[in-house]
């Protein structure tokens, strides 16, 4: 599945299916998706709400929760399986080797913890170190990440920082054993733009010096714009298209990532309408048959509806899951 | 965990404003302080030692005797003094001892849900079947009497009550995302429990400990009234009301001095209980932040 980048892959998912089994309905929020994410690269899952990018990072750390099961696939993380390990196993790997954030800084940190605690607690569960020993290496996370004074902030309680803080507290708290990977579930998304931009840089920065890997899940594309090496669109449980970033942006050639790009609204463009990708986005439990994006897309031919695309290799390095551009 | 109850100090410190500015919760507070001091100091509060014989039996109140003496001229006031001291002991430790059992017992529930909630939740069901006074004589009289049974029988029927509201907050935090940030790290379930949920929930598990010590010793009065309880010589509430019963015509003080004792000391828990919960209510406690 290398598309000849020279870096290395150092996660690779293999056919994931993740499945719900709800009441009634079994819900394929996962449908068979392969990627692989390089080293030291910052890699973007954008997709609309529903596309299955969370449900994707989840089952990259086996939190999925019931009722929903990892069905199918190989989740291939520096030589290791990860769906094969025991949940024991999982568990050191959890917040020591690949970590996670999530979009909600307020509700992610337990309320009557002390921050420096909450931070040292990845040391003390994967590097067994002491509270005291701990505390050094918090400061200096504290201060890798930007927040000021942390002599002081360190026996701070999370409702006395703003949001921008908190989110800062949660990328130390993900960074304290330097993780390999980052995934980042719209880290931004609550926090308001200024402070978006200020969080964002630093992730850029944090990615930089340690060199992890950093998975961004985002709808938003202005951030794919700014951030990311390389990006994987998903829809509706699969995946439609995988570029570096440049190339998607300025010339998409799924449809789908086409009609997504022309739905941003531009500077300067004169509309009364915002373009909008006419129907909606499908079910989960039933989803269409062949490709899942034919029923609203401008662009079908036959086959289109028989037959699932598969994810291939163009020349340019890029994969696009389409009938047209086999 | 000194860290959990240092917060939940400094927070019950704010709330204490609310506290404080609740007299009826600081009058309660008032009650505790007394019945303790007593209890504490009893040897030096008691004039006589309470099982001995020291005078004829029945007297009124009056300068040597404050409280008159019992049906055996036992000196009445010291043995409701030093029958604070059995109260206290026992209304703490059965309330500790079932919150030791409920509080894990209702969080492993909680947590979990699923059958093992089903299990913890059935068995508590079937000791919420028998009235509590009823529960608390049925395992005395197995253990017999004595002070060490009645913990042990009152704080296995209390437990019920703390297993509950543990389920209730595990319930409603386990769902919590800092519990799932948590789980993100890599912490294991128990080190969640401990450290996530069970200091989260210390708010309401600690008005009904207190609540619940009013209970325990309205309960301790039964069982030593019904015979059950403390072991005569020993004095306590109960057993004091219950030797009154059957000279109530001769002395009509002696059954009051120990039944406005016990009132005392369970009016003070429940106040004290009721001006916890409502300081730190939760919506106070936003507010505060």
């Amino acid at each position: 599945m290398n598309n000849g980048d020279p870096k290395e892959s150092i996660l690779t998912i293999e056919n994931l299916r993740t499945y719900f089994y709800t009441r009634g309905a079994v819900v394929k929020a996962v449908d068979g998706i392969s990627l692989d994410i390089g080293t030291s690269e910052i890699f973007g899952l954008v997709g609309e709400s529903g596309s299955g990018k969370s449900v994707t990072a989840l089952s990259i750390m086996r939190l999925v929760g019931s009722p929903g099961v990892i069905e199918d696939g190989k989740i291939t993380f520096k030589g290791t399986d990860l769906l094969e390990l025991s949940e024991n196993e999982m568990r050191q790997v959890r917040g020591d080797k690949i970590s996670m954030i999530f979009q909600d800084p307020a509700t992610y940190l337990n309320p009557i913890m002390k921050l420096g605690r909450q931070i040292a607690e990845p040391l003390t569960l994967h590097r067994g170190l002491t509270r005291s020993e701990a505390a050094k290496r918090v400061l200096e996370l504290m201060d890798l990440v930007g927040i000021p004074d942390p002599e002081r902030r360190i026996n701070d309680y999370p409702h006395q920082l703003s949001g921008g803080m908190r989110q800062r507290v949660l990328i130390a708290t993900a960074l304290a054993c330097q993780p390999d990977i980052l995934i980042a579930d719209e880290p931004t998304t609550a926090l308001d733009v200024t402070i978006q931009a200020q969080i964002l840089d630093l992730l850029r920065e944090l990615q930089r010096s340690l060199g992890s890997s950093v998975v961004l899940i985002t709808h938003d594309l202005g951030v794919i714009a700014e951030m990311c090496d390389r990006v994987a669109v998903m829809y509706a449980g699969s995946v439609m298209e995988v570029a570096e970033a440049d190339a998607l942006l300025t010339n998409p050639k799924h449809p789908y990532t086409a009609a997504l790009l022309e739905s941003l609204p531009r500077l300067g463009e004169e509309r009364d309408r915002l373009h909008v990708i006419p129907g909606s986005v499908p079910s989960a439990v039933t989803p269409p048959s062949g490709c899942r994006f034919h029923p609203r897309c401008s662009k079908t031919e036959d086959g289109c509806e028989q037959e699932i695309p598969s994810l291939i290799q163009l020349s340019d390095g890029r994969q696009v899951a389409c009938h047209r551009c086999a | 965990m000194m860290g959990q109850l240092r917060k939940i100090l400094a927070q019950m410190a704010e709330g204490f404003q609310n506290f404080a500015s609740r007299r009826i919760a600081l009058l309660g507070l008032c009650l505790i302080l007394v019945v303790v001091v007593v209890g504490v100091f009893a040897p030096i509060l008691a004039p006589y030692d309470p099982t001995k014989l020291v005078s004829t039996p029945l007297l009124a109140p009056s300068r040597e005797h404050l409280l008159g003496t019992d049906q055996l001229g036992r000196d009445v006031f010291s043995r409701v003094v030093y029958g604070a001291r059995v109260s206290l002991i026992v209304g703490i430790s059965a309330q500790l001892l079932s919150a030791v059992i409920g509080v894990p017992a209702g969080l492993i529930a909680g947590y979990y849900g699923g059958r093992v909630d089903d299990v913890v939740m059935r068995i508590v069901d079937v000791f919420m079947s028998f009235p509590y006074i009823l529960l608390a004589l049925m395992i005395a009289s197995v253990l017999g009497p004595g002070l060490q049974n009645v913990i042990l029988a009152l704080g296995i029927t209390g437990w019920t009550t703390m297993c509950r509201i543990a389920r209730v907050q595990a319930l409603s935090l386990r769902e919590g995302t800092f519990v799932e940030s948590s789980r993100c790290i890599g912490a294991s379930d128990l080190r969640i429990l401990a450290h996530h949920i069970l200091p989260n929930s210390m708010a309401p598990i600690l008005v009904v400990l207190t609540l619940g010590m009013a209970t325990a010793i309205t309960g301790e009065a039964s069982l030593s009234f019904l015979g059950m309880g403390i072991k005569p010589p020993q004095p306590s509430w109960g057993g004091i009301l219950a030797e009154s019963r059957g000279y109530l015509f001769q002395s009509t003080t002696l059954p009051l001095f120990p039944g406005v004792a016990i009132m005392v000391a369970v009016l003070g828990f429940n106040l004290v209980g009721d001006g916890l919960r409502d300081a730190l209510d939760p919506r106070l406690r936003r507010r505060a932040l």
